[in-house]
């Protein structure tokens, strides 16, 4: 783990691997009494920002001591979401993954997700799960507009676009999940730590 | 008091928002921080009426806002210093007006600087969002921009009536101060060089302390952009992973031209940041950089 300091309160952890992150995430949550005054925890691809704490420079050499186990397949709570397999990109994802169209729910299906962490916008969660035979290429073209609950695939992450936005990810499929509503508790469906499971609506 | 308390947008201005401090703590589901780009302007309106500092404010944009107060209402301006007339007679800049309902409340031009800020006692009460009614231009949380037209409510008096609507002697010298500090001349940044200063040669990063630029018009509340300065050289390929920026994150995209992150920052990142600018005066005063301001960033020592 390499600490490096970003200001004057903010301290930036970098590991080598998204479950290395997933790891360390969950044990700064567990362990957040210990950090002092943290006003934001926020895991990326590699990274872990503490944002809002006290000197920097102290905090990384206590936190350098840490035993970070690494996390259980199970931890997390587990959420099951509906899915109508009927994104524009479906053909061209299924070609890549030399399945029919039909066959890619099953595929999908079959992986529990893990949300890495969230960006682009309120309640977008970067799900991490799909095997390296999976990953995809992002589409040549973005979208000027990708509905909102699309299913959508890139490089090695899964997502849902939580309300309409560009997007350059390759779609296959949609919800009626509601991602984001920040009159809910908790506001994000997908929030860090959450694991998912993609599942074909109607079957 | 009877009637409708509240004040009605008569004339909207160039980009007027609400503002406060903004929603810390949600960046880990992707909500910006937000919040008012000259935060000392924004809580100096708050005091000069008698509120608590994160009581929301307007915010304009270089040509001010005029509103109607459908009933009394003591109202601040700071910030961008401009003119300030109450029913077309001249009023006080920097510190607390006594509005009585029906007068017109005219904020305008800024003679230097870019960002005005309007307090009005009790704050303006539209609904908050996650703790905050700042809006937020980047993930659109919040109330909309202002428009013509828009009644804004206004929420009960503060618990602070001992600094109420005679100012408590904070006057229009301390205005000046926190609001105006850096306007119309040359915006000088302090520094403090990481996470990633190490992507950049050592030649290029000399050559940041030693050349100016200047403030971009494509700057916004997202970010304030540079141009006509030496670009940042990488001394290293690749891409780097998306990370979490904080406030005043200064990031180096690909044309290597920095770009100070301000308060609707988005809050992961897919290039370098070469240091940070810290919050406080040094921040705020981005806030009243208007475009072609020379920009000049000078090395923060670590502490």
């Amino acid at each position: 783990m390499r600490a490096l300091v970003a200001g004057s309160e903010g301290l930036l952890l970098e590991v080598d691997s998204a479950a290395q992150v997933a790891a360390l995430h969950a044990e700064l949550l567990r362990r957040r009494a210990e950090l002092g005054p943290v006003r934001d925890i926020v895991p990326a691809a590699r990274t872990v920002l503490l944002d809002g704490v006290r000197e920097p420079r102290a905090l990384a050499e206590r936190i350098a001591l840490w035993e970070v186990p690494p996390l259980a397949g199970t931890e997390g709570p587990l959420i099951t979401v509906p899915v109508r397999y009927d994104g524009p990109d479906l053909a061209e994802v299924a070609l890549l993954w030399d399945v029919t169209e039909r066959e890619v729910a099953g595929v999908v299906g079959s992986l529990v997700f893990r949300v890495a962490f969230c960006g682009f916008a309120p309640g977008f969660g970067y799900l991490t799960g799909l095997p390296e035979r999976l990953h995809l290429p992002r589409r040549a073209t973005p979208r000027a507009a990708v509905p909102a609950g699309s299913l959508a695939l890139a490089g090695e992450y899964a997502g849902v676009y939580p309300r309409s936005s560009p997007g350059g990810w390759q779609l296959i499929g949609t919800t009626d999940a509601v991602l984001w509503d920040p009159e809910r508790d908790p506001a994000a469906l997908f929030a860090p730590g959450v694991r998912v499971r993609f599942e074909e609506a109607g079957t | 008091m009877s009637g409708p308390r509240g004040l009605l947008v008569l004339r909207a201005g160039a980009l007027t928002t609400v503002q406060d401090r903004g929603r810390p703590g949600w960046a880990h589901l992707g909500v910006p921080r937000s919040g008012a780009l000259d935060a000392g302007a924004h809580a100096l309106a708050n005091r000069l009426v008698g509120n608590p500092v994160d009581a929301a404010t307007l915010e304009t944009t270089l040509d001010g806002v005029a509103l109607r107060a459908l009933a009394p209402v003591t109202v601040a301006v700071t910030g961008a210093p401009c003119a300030v007339r109450a029913s077309g007679r001249p009023v006080a800049w920097g510190e607390p007006v006594w509005l009585p309902g029906g007068a017109e409340l005219e904020v305008g031009r800024a003679e230097s600087g870019l960002r005005s800020y309007v307090a009005v006692r009790g704050g303006f009460g539209v609904p908050a969002v996650l703790g905050s009614r700042a809006t937020d231009l980047l993930s659109g949380l919040g109330p909309p921009v202002l428009a013509a037209g828009t009644l804004l409510p206004v929420g009960p008096p503060g618990r602070d009536p001992a600094r109420g609507a005679d100012g408590a002697g904070a006057g229009a010298g301390a205005a000046g101060s926190a609001g105006a500090g850096a306007a119309g001349s040359e915006l000088v940044l302090p520094l403090r060089l990481g996470p990633r200063a190490d992507w950049f040669t050592a030649e290029s990063i000399a050559g940041l302390w030693r050349s100016g630029y200047r403030v971009s018009a494509l700057s916004n509340r997202i970010g304030l952009r540079t141009e006509a300065g030496p670009p940042l050289r990488r001394a290293r390929g690749g891409e780097l992973p998306s990370e979490g920026m904080v406030l005043g994150a200064v990031q180096v995209p690909p044309d290597g031209l920095p770009v100070v992150f301000l308060a609707d920052h988005p809050v992961t990142g897919g290039y370098p940041v070469i240091g940070v600018i810290p919050e406080g005066p040094p921040l705020d005063a981005t806030a009243q950089a208007r475009p072609g301001t020379g920009v000049r960033f000078v090395r923060a020592g670590r502490n």
